[in-house]
């Protein structure tokens, strides 16, 4: 019963064992993190450029816009780092994997979010820090931003998480689609990289009640830059992110126990 | 008066919801299609089965539902004491699974790692987890193979790893499925007999799936078949063979051509130049037959071929289809 309830503690048991792996092999460990902070790297120098010939976007100078980036950049790089192999849940139903995991005494859930479990992801959060710490200077700092700040990383983990949860089950549907998830993942992760005031009004409310991902970084940025909504919505938005990741994380908990249900109904 | 069996199937049943193309139109139907059904056996603890059948017959199936990776649509399903698929997570802890085409080990790990992830899965008390692996590691012969990446490994040698991946955590059950599929004679062999010998020192109750006879015959005490879905024999394997009225074929290499050899127990199937095919009950000795053929023709050669296990099902088929 002990791995029912600590499925963490089991987490962190295969994560390490796929660390001290992945280490076995310095060199290649090396390339590998090094070629995935450069890519980050140049990722945000492209928006850096745009502003050498304009001043603001949607009304956000660089340094919003690098708050903005760096809050969602780390939360889907936190995401990714914990549980990126969901994506490949397609495969594991194809070839078979997935019985031998239903094998194991261990949740299915645990098991494949910690299959092949790469530190390789972290040149994401390092670039998102980086580029979000750059940013810090911008923000009238107060006891209560702080906490809103702190509030908005781990808010903006746990709605990438449930995202890729969420998405990803379609495969036990269709096994062939990871790029689906993709979609909403990382086109999340892009879309919430601007402001939302240069998207039309209908997608910013299209991004805050169907798919909130307005909660990962844009409600508490306008809180910790003091601004008011720029699309007249309500004020304490601002404060929901922690809501609607509970929201999101729950769906998807949810769907995934359908997934699996159905999955082992099926036999397919 | 004596403890439930171990393992305990009353009318299981699965169907599947398939959906099939009609002929000629685009239009599609829903059908169900039972795949196990009014399937009853019990396993006592200790036991070696032979759990046999066609492809499609519902092998699979069923070692899924008794794994806890399908769920029954009907039926009583328990084991250990467990229904299967509610409990799946603490039966893992008491059965192995091995599926011969499919490794449970990671592909890019060495095997040492692979066993050591298992150990976390299973939490393994680290000295139970060492006197496993060094017992299996050197019962398979595996000690010079414990750093290479799983991938690397020959097909015998994965079999292995597969098999002591499946012990460290001492299950009560081991399912096997087509162990031995792909390997050598001498392979075959010497897994058989570490088989053998787990079963024996430690009680481990075998569910084997397999197209190799001599698989059943080196390791069995019982065997199951499953035609179309339900048992369709449960029993000793001398059993099977009278059941199914399996024979063997000794085939007759003579010095001259002659006409078909008349000796009692055979009868000649087949005819060609000096070569004559005799057949006879698979449970009854060959040596009289050879002494009498000898006794009369000159021989140049002879040999026995062994039923095999599809010729025997194919049979017990149709003596069932004429009862």
């Amino acid at each position: 019963m002990a791995e029912v309830l600590h499925p963490v503690a089991r987490y962190r048991d295969l994560a390490w064992l796929w660390i001290r792996a992945e280490v076995s092999y310095p060199t290649s460990f090396a390339m590998l993190v090094v070629g995935s902070m450069l890519i980050n790297a140049l990722d945000f120098v492209g928006i850096a450029i745009m502003f050498s010939s304009i001043d603001s976007l949607g009304g956000f100078g660089l340094r919003e816009i690098a708050l903005l980036y760096g809050a969602t950049g780390i939360g889907i790089g936190v995401a990714d780092t914990l549980i990126g192999s969901v994506e490949r849940i397609g495969e594991f139903v194809r070839t078979g994997r997935l019985d031998q995991m239903l094998t194991k005494p261990v949740p299915l859930l645990v098991q494949v979010c910690a299959d092949r479990f790469t530190l390789r992801r972290l040149g994401r959060i390092t670039q998102a820090t980086a580029v979000l710490v750059w940013a810090l200077p911008v923000v009238d700092w107060t006891l209560s931003r702080v906490l809103v700040a702190a509030v908005m990383v781990l808010s903006a983990s746990a709605l990438f998480f449930g995202l890729f949860v969420l998405f990803s089950c379609v495969q036990f549907w269709t096994t062939d689609a990871s790029e689906f998830a993709n979609a909403f993942t990382y086109g999340g992760n892009t879309l919430t990289q601007y402001p939302l005031t240069v998207f039309p009004r209908e997608l910013a409310i299209a991004l805050t009640i169907v798919l909130p991902i307005a909660f990962v970084n844009w409600y508490p940025c306008l809180y910790l830059l003091g601004r008011s909504d720029p699309f007249g919505l309500p004020e304490w938005l601002q404060f929901c992110s922690p809501l609607a990741a509970a929201v999101v994380v729950a769906a998807a908990l949810l769907v995934w126990r359908t997934g699996v249900r159905r999955y082992t109904s099926t036999g397919s | 008066m004596t403890a439930p069996p171990l393992i305990d199937v009353v009318d299981l049943e699965r169907t599947f919801d398939v959906r099939r193309r009609v002929d000629g139109s685009r239009r599609r139907v829903r059908e169900s299609v039972r795949a196990v059904h009014d399937l009853t056996f019990s396993v006592g603890a200790g036991e070696m089965i032979g759990y046999i059948g066609p492809n499609g017959a519902g092998k699979s199936t069923t070692i899924k539902m008794l794994t806890g990776i399908l769920e029954p649509t009907g039926g009583h399903l328990r084991v250990a004491g467990l229904e299967p698929q509610r409990n799946r997570v603490e039966l893992a802890r008491r059965i192995g699974v091995v599926f011969g085409q499919r490794t449970t080990l990671w592909w890019d790990l060495p095997l040492q790692d692979s066993f050591d992830l298992l150990q976390k899965m299973y939490r393994i008390p680290t000295d139970r987890y060492r006197a496993n692996l060094d017992r299996f590691v050197e019962l398979l012969d595996l000690g010079d193979q414990l750093d290479t990446p799983v991938r690397q490994l020959s097909l015998g040698q994965r079999m292995r790893g597969d098999i002591t991946a499946a012990l460290l955590h001492d299950p009560e059950i081991l399912y096997l499925d087509e162990p031995t599929i792909g390997l050598d004679v001498v392979s075959k062999g010497r897994l058989r007999e570490f088989l053998r010998a787990l079963n024996a020192e430690r009680g481990t109750t075998l569910v084997l799936t397999t197209h190799d006879l001599q698989d059943i015959e080196a390791l069995c005490d019982r065997v199951i078949v499953i035609d179309h879905g339900t048992a369709v024999f449960d029993g000793p394997l001398a059993g099977l063979h009278a059941q199914g009225g399996s024979t063997r074929t000794l085939v007759v290499d003579l010095v001259d051509e002659a006409d078909p050899i008349s000796v009692p127990g055979a009868t000649v199937r087949r005819v060609e130049g000096p070569r004559q095919w005799l057949s006879f009950p698979a449970d009854a000795s060959a040596a009289p037959i050879v002494g009498a053929i000898a006794a009369a023709y000159d021989l140049a050669d002879l040999s026995i071929q062994e039923p095999d296990i599809e010729d025997v099902i194919r049979q017990l088929y149709q003596s069932g289809d004429r009862a």
